[in-house]
């Protein structure tokens, strides 16, 4: 079910999720003043629209700069990596039939590895920044996103079960009858949970945590190379979003809209929700997160799984 | 106001210590005050902290008055510089002040620090700012000046205008000097760079950092994330407050104090002008006094407001600061229909207020009463009752009682350990005897405690703001002493007499009579105090104000040991300090 003309996808997708993206980042300052009793970016273009470019002209012409303590080479690949992973990730996102880049037969893995790898970005940057608080955010990005990982793919297996399969073309067909989302609530409620840890999103934002850490891991960072670390945020939140709209949602699967639409009708709703979280909850301290991952998500995900699969071969097998 | 010392605490003073060794002093403000050598101060303070019936166990304050160039000392002991020491005793609700003269040649005497470990930072900013060696003392080096710097700022022949100090040049030797000095050596704190073969990080929070409100460094000993120890290092936000209140009138001086602590306004001109009109002996009429209370408990609720958004913001809610800031922006509009200014009103003066309410004042009151106590629900819900919040504020940052009162910690800082302990209700001031409120307390000395505290005191200001507005005497807003500024003007075009006094009091301001007092009020952080000594003049001879902020800081290292940097942030967050509270 590809795409005959690949190569137009392809440039569809990079363009679409980058300009998402950029959307995002007005969309989010808009709902937060809303939320926050305030105005928010209106000056640029209607409503404040071109807000985003022009902030993004403003970070090209910045003066590109590597501070002389820094691990020059590790330092400038650092941003790369990140929007690197999660551009990668997009491949494997089915948007609607025949909108996919490649429907690959291990998809779900392909999509957790990516995000795997995306952790290397926020601690090399905090390591090559020889900034004490910068590694301290390394240091707490590490921490958390590999525990948080751990219950991530754990909490996705129970879709996997049901559906039958790794590729998220079948796990979208799947759902035909009933979206997983009611099956696998649970996996539903972990897997948004270590997805906005994953996005190092408020409350999960000790990696940056401003009042404590200045900006935590990239805090030397300016100009483009701190705008790949704020675009590529967004992007993973684009890409968490449609994760979980493809693997517990139904994807595009909806009545008469086309399926394109309903995609995204879903999509944005878990965007709005990821940006009322940050506008509603305070951040808890590492520890407590720490334990809570581990004390309280791993077990619950463990737990899910065992269910699913005993259920499935109970009754369906 | 009567001019007799107290005889209770003398006898039994005179008794340990002999005659010769107390010698009474009266003063303006009836604070038993006493006299005594700098061989006995250790002793003396020892004994009133230790051995004494009903002891002082709070050093409330230390400071130093030169003495050189006063003219009315009136039978004190010959004395080239005075150390001051103010102790409170919970159990008799009553000051004491012991001084001790030094001479010119040896300006030192014994620490106190073994007595009273609070000492430390004010035995600092003692010889940082007069010189005054302080024998004994653990770590005696500057606190609010620049390592660098010649010379003691408050002492009577360092000059007070930058125009006196010759051009300021900042070339590249003394660049490098200035860099040197800011250089963090844990060696001269006694701290270990290592520990069992790993290196331990010194981590610099500030003087720039968004948690420190304000220009504070904090100087981090860090195992990982864990503080091993923490040495707070203020003075950048220090403007010579003290010095100013020496060069300007009685009069001018008030705007001044408004600056001190920012975010509190009128109450800083409170404290400030309680103490001037008990050197003058003036009588507030009713309607100024109520006045007074009124917008000072505007101020307390405006304050607690930064406070409660900020503190959220700290523990990473970001929300919340732009739901206060809203609220406190309605009670400045209101701050600025009466006062004309918002965060600076420059509102009280000498005998009163400056001008009489405005048209439409009680419309405004009323509209603010009935709009913030639903808005403090909604809060509750937001904050207070959130789980991340408690588990980010509880047990967190915990003051003892003991601790509390052996570190001269006060306000909300010190009833959310249990003491309830409000000098509005206690030493009532101005008229606060008048009105019905209710002192809020919390148990547990932690984050979350001094929390409730600040919330539930917003609740009670509001009560007493709406007694005020519902009981607002007539008459006039200002004394009618000659005393009052700007004085009286019903008279001046009828005859010289009163046009000359009027003419004089405007132009070089109110000549208050010589004394000393002492001037403290509950203020939004606790209790400020401005100790006035008058040598006849028309301006100050010594101002010295206490702050609530400064010994809060100096407690930071004991609560945030063995916790890790975000706990040190909500820590900072919920003792609700204001920098240029802490270095004036």
């Amino acid at each position: 079910m590809i795409s005959p003309y690949p190569a137009v996808t392809l440039i569809a997708v990079l363009f679409g999720a980058l300009t998402i993206a950029g959307g995002l980042v007005w969309a989010e300052r808009r709902l937060l003043a809303l939320w926050q009793d305030r105005y928010g970016p209106n000056r640029v273009g209607p409503f404040g629209l071109m807000q985003t470019l022009a902030d993004m002209i403003k970070l090209f012409f910045k003066e590109d700069w590597v501070p002389p303590f820094a691990d020059k080479w590790v330092f400038i690949m650092a941003p790369a990596i990140v929007m690197f992973t999660v551009l990668m990730s997009f491949v494997v996102v089915p948007f609607a039939p025949g909108i996919i880049i490649s429907d690959l037969n291990i998809a779900v893995l392909f999509f957790l590895g990516m995000s795997s790898l995306g952790v290397y970005s926020i601690v090399l940057a905090g390591w090559a920044s020889d900034n004490k608080y910068a590694l301290l955010g390394g240091m707490r990005a590490a921490a958390q996103m590999l525990s948080y990982e751990v219950f991530m793919g754990l909490s996705l297996m129970g879709t996997v079960l049901l559906a039958g399969s790794f590729d998220l073309v079948d796990i979208v067909n799947a759902q035909r009858h009933m979206w997983f989302v009611v099956p696998q609530f649970l996996g539903f409620v972990l897997f948004m949970i270590a997805g906005i840890a994953e996005t190092r999103r408020l409350p999960f934002d000790l990696p940056e945590s401003e009042s404590e850490l200045v900006a935590g891991f990239h805090s030397e960072y300016s100009g483009m190379k701190f705008g790949m670390f704020f675009v590529g945020e967004y992007i993973g939140i684009l890409l968490v979003s449609s994760m979980i709209t493809v693997l517990f949602f139904g994807g595009w699967r909806g009545p008469v809209l086309p399926p394109i639409v309903w995609y995204f009708i879903k999509t944005c709703f878990f965007l709005g929700f990821f940006i009322l979280l940050r506008a509603a909850l305070p951040r808890p301290r590492f520890d407590q997160l720490m334990a809570w991952g581990w004390k309280l998500m791993l077990p619950l995900s463990l737990a899910n799984l065992l269910v699913t699969g005993a259920v499935k071969l109970a009754f369906f097998h | 106001m009567p001019l007799v010392a107290s005889t209770t605490v003398l006898d039994e003073l005179q008794e340990k210590f002999g005659p010769a060794a107390i010698i009474p002093q009266p003063t303006r403000d009836s604070i038993p005050t006493f006299w005594t050598p700098k061989e006995k101060v250790r002793e003396v303070i020892g004994f009133l902290k230790n051995e004494i019936a009903e002891p002082y166990k709070m050093l409330y304050d230390l400071t130093v008055i030169d003495e050189r160039v006063r003219t009315h000392r009136d039978g004190q002991p010959e004395s080239s510089s005075t150390v001051v020491y103010h102790l409170l005793s919970f159990d008799r609700n009553q000051y004491i002040r012991i001084k001790v003269p030094l001479t010119a040649d040896r300006l030192s005497l014994p620490t106190i620090t073994s007595v009273f470990p609070a000492a430390n930072w004010y035995e600092r900013e003692a010889w940082d700012m007069f010189g005054v060696v302080f024998e004994g003392h653990p770590h005696l080096v500057r606190i609010l000046m620049p390592r660098t710097w010649k010379g003691h700022p408050l002492r009577k022949d360092h000059p007070a205008r930058a125009t006196e100090m010759g051009p300021y040049q900042l070339d590249e030797k003394k660049e490098g000097r200035e860099q040197e000095a800011l250089q963090f050596k844990p060696e001269e704190w006694g701290m270990q760079t290592s520990h069992g073969g790993a290196d331990y990080m010194f981590l610099n929070v500030g003087p720039q950092h968004p948690g420190t409100h304000g220009v504070l460094r904090i100087i981090l000993q860090l195992d990982g994330e864990q503080i091993v120890d923490a040495v707070p290092d203020i003075g950048y936000h220090h403007r010579g407050a003290e010095k100013m209140g020496e060069r300007q009138t009685w009069h001018t001086y008030i705007p001044y104090t408004d600056r001190v602590d920012y975010l509190s306004g009128v109450i800083n001109n409170f404290a400030y002008l309680t103490a001037v009109e008990k050197l003058a002996d003036i009588q507030v009429p009713p309607r100024a006094q109520v006045i007074r209370v009124m917008m000072a408990e505007l101020y307390r609720i405006i304050s607690h407001l930064v406070w409660y958004g900020t503190f959220a913001q700290d523990v990473g809610q970001l929300s919340p600061v732009f739901y206060t800031f809203n609220d406190r922006e309605r009670a400045l509009g209101i701050v600025e229909a009466v006062c004309g200014a918002r965060m600076h009103p420059n509102w009280f003066r000498i005998g009163g207020v400056a001008q009489d309410l405005p048209v439409g004042w009680e419309q405004m009151f009323h509209d603010f009463i009935a709009y913030l106590p639903s808005k403090l629900r909604e809060y509750d819900h937001e904050i207070m009752e959130n789980r991340i919040f408690k588990g980010r504020t509880v047990g967190v940052g915990v003051i003892t009682k003991d601790e509390a009162i052996e570190w001269g910690v006060t306000g909300p800082n010190l009833r959310a350990t249990g003491l309830e302990w409000d000098f509005r209700k206690k030493q009532p001031y101005s008229v606060y005897d008048q009105f019905q409120f209710d002192v809020p307390t919390a148990q547990g000395g932690d984050c979350y405690a001094r929390a409730q505290v600040r919330v539930e005191e917003m609740r009670q200001s509001l009560r007493i703001v709406e007694q005020c507005v519902n009981n607002m005497p007539g008459g006039p807003y200002k004394s009618d002493s000659p005393l009052a500024t700007p004085p009286n003007k019903n008279y001046t075009m009828h005859d010289i007499e009163t046009l000359i006094t009027h003419f004089l009091s405007v132009s070089w301001g109110p000549v208050i009579p010589p004394g000393e007092a002492l001037g403290a009020i509950e203020a939004s952080k606790g209790n400020n105090g401005y100790y006035l000594v008058s040598d006849g003049s028309t301006n100050s001879y010594r101002t010295r104000i206490r702050t609530p902020s400064f010994p809060h800081l100096q407690i930071l290292p004991r609560t945030c040991r063995g916790l890790i940097v975000s706990d040190l942030l909500a820590i900072l967050g919920s003792f609700d300090y204001v920098l240029a509270d802490v270095d004036r």
